[in-house]
C-alpha cells in the first residue's frame, strides 16, 4: 500500500501557527479553510433546519397555524432549499471535506492556490449574508423575502411576482456563492491534476479525490450557465430586458432550460463527494480494498457526463414535444446503470469482509439502503408519462429528500464520525454516533416515507395549507421530524463530549483497513504536512 | 370501481417498506375525484389513459419495491455473515468480471422493460385526437378562467372565472363555478397564463399541464364516468398558490347541452374573437 516516508517528526518543528485573526480570517492553509467550511456549513445548516422546522410545524395540521401570510411560508421553503443546497451540503462536502482530505489523500502539501482557496470561502460566506439579507427586505407585495422556490422561476421571480429587492439579493447570493464554487473547482482540478505524490497515477488515486475531481468539473461547467441565467433575470428585473418575458419576445421556459442545465449537474455535485466518502468508509471498516476500483471511478465519470444531458426531466409538464420527452426519459434512465454499479460494488466490498460496525459504518450502510430507495423512485419519476401525475407533488419531495437528506446528509455525518479523530485528535463517543444514527434513520424515514403517499394522493408541493384529507400523513411526517431533531441534539452532545474528553486519537484509529495517506499522519495532522513528498509504491490505492 | 386487487397488493408492498410507521389496520382508501384520509395510492382513474398509467406505475412501484428489498436483503446478509465476529479474516477479492458484467447488463435489461411501456403510454398521452369539446384555460394569480369558444349552432362563446369557494366541501378543493364537460367525449384543454406560471392538474385524469404566459399548452382527456373531480394548482405561483383549486364536473351529454345554454346567459357573452386573441 501507499507508504509515506517517516517525516511526521520532520514536520513538527515547522509547526508554528499564525495568530488567531491571521489564522482564521486570512487563512491559506487547506485544513484551516476546510475547518472554516465545516463550521460554516454547520451554522448555515442550523438556520436551514430551523426553516424546515417552521415548514413542518405549519404542515402538521391543515389551515394556517403559524404563517398568517402564506407568502412567508414560501419564503421559508425557498430559504430552506437554497441554504441546504448552497450553504450546507456543498460547503460541507466540497469546501469542508474536500479541502481537508483531497491534499492529504493525494500526498500534497496544500491546495494549488491557497490564497484563492481563502477567497472561495469568504465569497461563500458573503453569499450567505446576501441570502439572509433577502429574508428581511420586501419580495412579493406585502411580504418580505423571496418566495420563489429555490428554482427562482420567472415570471414569479420577475418584477411582476416579486417587485421588491429580495429576489435581487437572492440572485447576488447565488452569484457570490457560485463564484466561490467556481474558484474552488479550479483549485481542486489544478491540485488533483498537478500535485499528486510521486507514483500516484490517476488510476491509483483514492476514490474521494476522484469524486471531488468529477464534482469540480461539473461545477466549472454548470455554474457559469446558472450565473448567465440569473444575470438575465437580473437585467429583466432592473434594466427592462425581456429574456424571459413573452411581452417582449422572451420565454419563461428558456429560464427553466438554463436553470436545469445547471440544476441537474448540481444534484450530482451534492452526491458524488458522498459517493467518494462512502467508498472509503465501507472499505476501511470491511478491512477490504474497494471492489472494482476502476469501475467505481469511471461510474462517477459516467454519472457526471450523462448528468449534463438529462436536465429537461425536470420540465416534463412545460409542453415539450414527444421526441424531446422520449429522449430525456431514455437519457435519465441511463444514469441508473452506473449508479447501480456503485451500489452493488459497495455491497461487494463488504462481501467477504470482516466488518466492524462503528458509528461511521452505521451511517454508510444506512446510506446505501436509503439512497437505493431514493434512486428507484428516481427511476419512477424519470418516466415522463408517470411524472405528469407526480410532478410537483410530495412524491418528488420524498424522492429528493431520500437522495439528499438521507443520502448526502447521512454521508456528511458519516464523514464527521469517520474523520473527526483525524481532524481534531478528539474522539466522539461511539454510542453518541450510533444513537444519532438510529434517531436520524428512524426519524427521517417517518418524516419522508409518508410523503410518497401524499404525492400519490395528489398533494402538491410548496403548499402552506391543504385539504383535510392530507392531514394524517402530514402529522406522521412532523412526528418524524421531531425524532430527527432529537438526533441532532445527540450529535452536538457527542461533539461536546469529544472535546471535553482527555483521550486522544491515534494516528490511525481505524486499523489496517484505513489505507489512505491521511492515516499516515498524526491526529490532528501537522500544520504543514508532506514537506517531503510521500512515495507511492506499486499497488493500487483505494 | 376500476381499482383491482393487484393495486391494493402493490400498496401492501409499499406499506411494508414503510413498516416502521404503517399500522396494518389502516384502510387503504383511494379517493374518487378527491383525496381521502390516509390514502396511499393514486386517486382513482376516470379516463382510460389514466388507468393505463396506473397499471404502468403499479409495475414500476413493484419493481422499485423489489429492487429496494433485494438491496436490503443483501445488506442484511452481509451484516450477519461478514461482521468481524463471524468472519475474522477478510478476503482480498476486488474483482469478478462475471458479476460486474451481470450487474451492468441486468439493470440495462430491466430499464428496457421499463422503457417500452413508458414510451407507449407517453405516445398516447401526447397524441392529438380530434376534440369534441375545446376549452381554453387561463391561470391567474390566484384563480382559473375557463373560456368556451363559440361552436356550431351558436353554442358556447362565454368565459367565466373559477374562484375558491370557502362555503363548499371539500374544503380548498371546491370552486364557485365549475368547468363542465360531457362524459365520454374527447375534451381538449388549451392552457395558458395571464401572469406567472401555474399548472392545471387533474389527478383523476392522470396528469397536469403547465400554464405558461406566452405559450398555449394542450392536454386532452375523455372521462368515462360522471362526477365531480378536483385538482389543485401545481406550480408555485405566489402567496395564494394553495387557494386556486380546479373543479371539473363531468355530466351527461344532455346535461352538458343544458349547462351550455344556461351558462351562456349566466356569464356575459364575450366578443369571442378578440378575447381569445388577447389571452393568447
Amino acid at each position: 500500500m501507499a507508504t509515506a516516508a517517516a517525516h511526521a517528526g520532520h514536520d513538527a518543528h515547522d509547526d508554528h501557527k499564525p495568530s488567531f485573526f491571521a489564522r482564521w480570517f486570512l487563512s491559506t492553509n487547506h485544513k484551516d479553510i476546510g475547518t472554516l467550511y465545516l463550521v460554516f456549513a454547520f451554522m448555515a445548516g442550523t438556520i436551514g433546519a430551523f426553516l424546515s422546522f417552521g415548514i413542518r410545524m405549519e404542515m402538521e395540521e391543515p389551515g394556517l397555524q403559524y404563517f398568517s401570510n402564506p407568502a412567508t411560508y414560501n419564503v421559508f421553503v425557498t430559504g430552506h432549499g437554497l441554504i441546504m443546497v448552497f450553504f450546507m451540503v456543498m460547503p460541507a462536502l466540497i469546501g469542508g471535506f474536500g479541502n481537508w482530505f483531497v491534499p492529504l489523500m493525494i500526498g500534497a502539501p496544500d491546495m494549488a492556490f491557497p490564497r484563492m482557496n481563502n477567497i472561495s470561502f469568504w465569497l461563500t460566506v458573503s453569499g450567505f449574508a446576501c441570502l439572509v439579507c433577502s429574508l428581511f427586505v420586501e419580495g412579493s407585495p406585502g411580504a418580505s423575502g423571496a418566495g420563489t422556490g429555490w428554482t427562482v422561476y420567472p415570471p414569479l421571480s420577475s418584477s411582476a411576482g416579486h417587485p421588491g429587492p429580495a429576489v435581487d439579493f437572492a440572485i447576488f447570493s447565488l452569484h457570490l456563492a457560485g463564484a466561490g464554487s467556481i474558484l474552488g473547482a479550479i483549485n481542486f482540478i489544478t491540485t488533483i491534476l498537478n500535485m499528486r505524490a510521486p507514483g500516484m497515477t490517476l488510476h491509483k488515486m483514492p476514490l474521494f479525490a476522484w469524486a471531488e475531481l468529477v464534482t469540480a468539473f461539473l461545477l466549472l461547467l454548470s455554474l457559469p450557465v446558472l450565473a448567465g441565467a440569473i444575470t438575465m433575470l437580473l437585467t429583466d428585473r432592473n434594466f427592462g430586458t425581456t429574456f424571459f418575458d413573452p411581452a417582449g419576445g422572451g420565454d419563461p421556459v428558456l429560464y427553466q432550460h438554463l436553470f436545469w442545465f445547471f440544476g441537474h449537474p448540481e444534484v450530482y455535485v451534492m452526491i458524488l463527494p458522498a459517493f467518494g466518502i462512502v467508498s472509503h468508509i465501507i472499505a476501511t471498516f470491511s478491512r477490504k480494498p474497494v471492489f472494482g476500483y476502476l469501475a467505481m471511478a469511471y461510474a462517477m465519470v459516467a454519472i457526471g457526463v450523462v448528468g449534463f444531458v438529462v436536465w429537461a426531466h425536470h420540465m416534463y409538464t412545460v409542453g415539450l414535444s414527444l421526441q424531446t420527452q422520449s429522449y430525456f426519459v431514455f437519457a435519465t434512465m441511463v444514469i441508473a446503470v452506473p449508479t447501480g454499479v456503485k451500489i452493488f460494488s459497495w455491497i461487494a466490498t463488504m462481501w467477504g469482509g470482516s466488518i466492524r460496525f462503528t458509528a461511521a459504518m452505521h451511517w454508510a450502510v444506512g446510506f446505501i439502503f436509503l439512497f437505493t430507495v431514493g434512486g428507484v423512485t428516481g427511476v419512477v419519476l424519470a418516466n415522463s408519462a408517470v411524472d405528469k401525475y407526480l410532478h410537483d407533488t410530495y412524491y418528488v419531495v420524498a424522492h429528493f429528500h431520500y437522495v439528499l437528506s438521507l443520502g448526502a446528509v447521512f454521508i456528511i455525518f458519516a464523514g464527521v464520525y469517520y474523520w473527526f479523530p483525524k481532524m481534531t485528535g478528539h474522539i466522539i463517543p461511539e454510542w453518541a454516533g450510533k444513537l444519532h444514527f438510529w434517531l436520524a434513520f428512524v426519524g427521517a424515514n417517518i418524516l419522508f416515507f409518508p410523503m410518497h403517499f401524499l404525492g400519490l394522493a395528489g398533494m402538491p408541493r410548496r403548499y402552506a395549507d391543504y385539504p383535510e384529507a392530507f392531514a394524517g400523513w402530514h402529522k406522521v411526517a412532523t412526528l418524524g421530524g421531531h425524532v430527527f431533531a432529537l438526533g441532532m441534539v445527540v450529535f452536538v452532545i457527542g461533539i461536546v463530549l469529544a472535546f471535553r474528553s482527555k483521550t486522544r486519537a491515534a494516528d490511525n484509529p481505524w486499523g489496517e483497513g484505513a489505507t489512505t495517506l491521511e492515516w499516515t499522519l498524526s491526529s490532528p495532522p501537522p500544520f504543514h504536512q508532506f514537506e517531503t513528498l510521500p512515495k507511492i509504491v506499486d499497488e493500487p490505492a483505494h | 370501481m376500476r381499482k383491482t386487487q393487484a393495486q391494493h397488493w402493490s400498496l401492501r408492498g409499499a406499506a411494508a417498506l414503510g413498516a416502521l410507521l404503517v399500522p396494518s389496520s389502516i384502510a387503504l382508501a383511494a379517493g374518487i375525484g378527491q383525496p381521502e384520509p390516509w390514502q396511499m395510492d393514486r386517486q382513482v382513474a376516470v379516463t382510460a389513459e389514466a388507468h393505463d398509467l396506473h397499471v404502468f406505475e403499479n409495475w414500476l412501484h413493484w419493481l422499485a419495491f423489489g429492487i429496494s428489498l433485494f438491496v436490503l436483503a443483501l445488506i442484511v446478509y452481509v451484516i450477519f455473515k461478514f461482521n468481524e465476529k463471524s468472519n475474522p479474516t477478510p478476503s482480498r477479492t476486488t474483482h469478478n468480471t462475471m458479476i460486474e458484467v451481470a450487474w451492468t447488463i441486468i439493470p440495462v435489461l430491466i430499464l428496457v422493460a421499463v422503457a417500452i411501456p413508458s414510451f407507449r403510454t407517453l405516445r398516447t398521452q401526447l397524441s392529438d385526437p380530434k376534440a369534441d369539446v375545446l376549452v381554453k384555460v387561463i391561470g391567474h394569480a390566484w384563480y382559473w378562467s375557463y373560456e368556451y369558444p363559440t361552436t356550431e349552432g351558436d353554442k358556447g362563446g362565454f368565459t367565466f372565472d373559477a374562484n375558491l369557494d370557502d362555503e363548499k366541501q371539500p374544503k380548498l378543493l371546491a370552486t364557485d363555478n365549475d368547468m363542465v364537460v360531457p362524459v365520454g367525449k374527447i375534451v381538449k384543454v388549451q392552457v395558458t397564463s395571464g401572469d406567472v406560471i401555474h399548472s392545471w392538474a387533474m389527478p383523476s385524469f392522470g396528469g397536469k399541464i403547465d400554464a405558461i404566459p406566452g405559450r398555449l399548452n394542450q392536454w386532452w382527456f375523455r372521462a368515462d364516468r360522471e362526477g365531480t373531480y378536483h385538482g389543485q394548482c401545481s406550480e408555485l405561483c405566489g402567496a395564494r398558490h394553495a387557494y386556486m383549486p380546479i373543479t371539473v364536473r363531468v355530466v351527461s351529454e344532455q346535461a352538458y347541452a343544458e349547462w351550455l345554454t344556461e351558462a351562456k346567459t349566466k356569464f356575459a357573452a364575450i366578443d369571442n374573437g378578440s378575447r381569445l386573441a388577447d389571452a393568447r
